[in-house]
């Protein structure tokens, strides 16, 4: 049995953590490398032979619970810190841990001349931490616990280099917009424990199930209050405008956090309360609707970015979105999957445009980019092995996934054509957005020498990522194309199965044919407008309904200055207004008369002992007076 | 012996307490500040005496003996002070010695 081990897959991260934030000031930068990429690596390692314990020998109902202690006792509220493994948090570990070892890998040669060397590990190990906790939580406050950790670190993560303002804008900005929807969570959090007198994950299950009918007004609103939480951590419509902006953290921050991990805790957080949102069908609906919004909404605004990055933003909010579509129609299993391969592909391609951004001397704009493909093989190797799998190409493991929602959208008796349209349109927005980038940057005429620098540990994590997104469809090929959905079977050990209806391997064969087919004429346009013609895309910015439609999609569909004319200037006149602050005046009068009565008395301490003598035969008199007059 | 009336004695005792008291408050020098005080404080002592024998009881004189304890013990703490005043400012008026006003 190795499943004892769970707890030290959390464990070690945190550890690291603790001693870098101790010694890590005295440590040397080999030293801060080695104790920040190793806790991570072993914390992957065991949960690798934690994951082969668990499938060599499942155990009793397909789930273990692993108490740890209790947390605290108030009145009949017990919170333990417990970890629970079933199939759901045994791929969302796994993936977690593996892909953060690669990463840190990776920055281990990125960061290497950065003076925030042993505090960048230190965020990064308390992230993976948290994350894991995350994943691995029993009950919803420790999840909530490790819910706000990966917040943190997102924000300090953000705005690593705090010289410049703008970063620490960024990061106050993510941090703001995520806890609108922490807020809710906290509300959902509040509302399950007054209503069913548990937090514990599988209690609330069974308690919900027995207490709420479906379409219940509380079922409702726990629903939506949790969805409020995944939608702001997940960065979907309407609170995904910090995302894009989240990109001023260093670059395999935004592999990390902002694209593999953290944005999909809510989409592990709707999975795994599926049964609160089975017993709300339209709040589930609305899941798929946000999802299907989202992924056109940002695949149109990543069509229009300079910045390598913010496109890469804006394809991950998309990506997400294709998660909530799926999560929506009750595919379950494929959402996790295509969260499997996004985290793959996703931090293959930023890694891969990290290494341009560091040759080419911290560049992000894409048009002073090109011509890099000679230069910088590795990187575009790697980029274009990337780029296929967003695209969703076969046999790359964005198809599988991808097209596995998509099918389950159409089949499932939840979805339907029109959501299955929007996914196709996302998929048309995504490879053209995805190739435009491999055009603009690799082809073309080369535009200024890089300096050629990329190391042995970020060279494996890249090919290790590659691996991956090669190899992962393995996990789930459609059927209909003779393989088997072996992921999403085991992960129906811990989901609920799509509710589906009309389903057939035909089917799922013409609708594969469908998105396929999509993909390629995406590139296709691509190739025209980017490579070929560019003077055709420059007529189309100079036209009056291209350029408008260039500049809202250039910045996002236009909700910041809508979030910023609505919530926040209202909010910053009414500070002003208040500058003073109207409670205050009370208070700041109450310390003047104090003032002036001081200064009164103070005027008849002169020192004098005549006149204190004068003073007491005054009051002497007067009392003698009163007790006269009495 | 004709007796003293009453009233006589207590307005004696007020007029020489009342003299005493603007003494102090008018005299700058210390040395007449403190004859000032002696006088008020024979004032006190001489209405106690005054009340004790209207009533025939040893009490008012008894709390003259004790008022003369205190004078005598005021007196030399006093004298002292007055030495080392002297010896600070080389002056005699209470209105120099003013520095405990901050």
């Amino acid at each position: 049995m190795g499943l004892e081990l769970m707890a030290l897959v959390p464990a070690l991260p945190i550890a690291g953590f603790a001693a870098l934030v101790v010694i890590g000031r005295r440590l040397s930068r080999r030293a801060a490398a080695v104790l920040g990429v190793g806790s991570v690596g072993l914390a992957a390692i065991v949960a690798i032979a934690v994951a082969a314990a668990y499938l060599a020998a499942p155990p009793e109902g397909c789930s273990y619970t692993q108490d740890l202690w209790q947390w605290m006792r108030v009145d009949g509220f017990g919170p333990r810190i417990a970890f629970h493994l079933d199939a759901l948090s045994l791929v969302m570990m796994l993936v977690v841990a593996v892909v953060s070892f690669l990463i840190l890998l990776y920055s281990a040669e990125f960061m290497a001349g950065d003076e925030g060397f042993a505090r960048f590990f230190a965020y990064m190990n308390l992230f993976v931490g948290s994350m894991l906790i995350l994943v691995l939580a029993d009950n919803l406050l420790l999840l909530y616990l490790g819910w706000e950790g990966v917040g943190l670190c997102s924000y300090l993560l953000i705005g690593f280099w705090y010289k410049d303002p703008a970063n620490g804008r960024a990061a106050m900005k993510a941090f703001i917009v995520t806890r609108v929807g922490d807020a809710a969570l906290v509300a959902a959090l509040l509302l399950i424990f007054t209503s069913l007198g548990t937090l514990d994950i599988a209690e609330v299950g069974r308690r919900a199930t027995n207490e709420w009918p479906a379409g219940s007004a509380l079922a409702v609103a726990a629903a939506l209050l949790l969805l409020g939480g995944a939608v702001g951590k997940s960065a979907q419509l309407p609170l995904q405008t910090w995302l894009p902006d989240a990109m001023a953290g260093p670059t395999p921050t935004s592999a990390l956090i902002h694209a593999a991990t953290m944005v999909t805790a809510g989409v592990y957080l709707v999975a795994r309360m599926n049964v609160l949102f089975a017993l709300a069908p339209p709040v589930q609906f609305l899941v798929a609707v946000i999802g299907a919004a989202t992924l056109l909404l940002a695949g149109a605004s990543g069509l229009a970015q300079h910045d390598i990055k913010r496109v890469l933003a804006y394809s991950t909010i998309s990506q997400v979105g294709y998660m909530f579509l799926g999560l929506g129609v009750g595919a379950w299993g494929a959402s996790i999957f295509h969260f499997l391969t996004h985290a793959f592909f996703k931090s293959l391609l930023f890694l891969a445009a990290g290494v341009v951004i560091l040759n080419l001397g911290r560049e992000h704009n894409m048009f002073r980019m090109g011509g890099l493909r000679k230069l910088l093989p590795l990187a575009f190797w790697t980029f274009l092995v990337g780029s296929l799998a967003l695209a969703g190409l076969p046999p790359l493991a964005g198809f599988a996934s991808k097209d596995l929602i998509l099918y389950r959208t159409w089949t499932s008796t939840l979805g339907g054509p029109l959501l299955w349209l929007a996914g196709v349109v996302g998929i048309f927005l995504t490879s053209v957005y995805t190739f435009r980038m491999v055009f603009l940057v690799f082809f073309g005429p080369a535009s200024r020498k890089p300096e050629g620098r990329s190391g042995a540990a970020m060279t494996v994590a890249l090919v290790v990522l590659a691996a991956g997104c090669l190899l992962a469809s393995v996990l789930g090929w459609p059927e209909a194309l003779g393989g088997t959905p072996v992921l999403v079977n085991f992960l129906e050990l811990a989901l609920p199965e799509a509710p589906e209806h009309g389903g057939s391997a035909a089917l799922e064969g013409v609708l594969s044919l469908v998105s396929v087919l999509t993909a390629i004429a995406g590139i296709l346009v691509a190739y025209v407008l980017f490579l070929r013609e560019r003077g055709l895309v420059e007529r189309l910015y100079r036209s009056a309904v291209g350029s408008a439609v260039h500049s809202l999609w250039l910045a996002g569909w236009g909700f910041d200055r809508l979030y910023e004319t609505v919530l926040v200037a209202p909010l910053a006149a009414i500070a002003r207004l208040n500058r003073g602050d109207f409670v205050d005046i009370f208070y700041r009068l109450v310390g003047r008369l104090a003032v002036a009565l001081h200064s009164i008395l103070s005027f008849t301490q002169t020192g004098r002992v005549r006149w204190y003598a004068a003073g007491l035969a005054v009051g002497a008199i007067i009392i003698l007076a009163i007790v006269v007059a009495l | 012996m004709a007796i003293v009336p009453v009233e006589h004695g207590l307005l004696l005792a007020g007029v020489l307490f009342t003299l005493g008291l603007v003494g102090v408050l008018v005299r700058r020098d210390i040395i007449f500040i403190l004859l000032s005080i002696e006088i008020m404080l024979n004032a006190a002592g001489l209405a106690f005496i005054v009340a004790g024998s209207a009533r025939g009881q040893a009490d008012g004189q008894v709390m003259f003996i004790f008022i003369l304890a205190v004078t005598a013990a005021e007196v030399s703490v006093g004298l002292a002070m007055v030495l080392r005043l002297h010896h600070l400012l080389k002056t005699l008026d209470v209105d120099a010695a003013d520095s405990l006003r901050d």
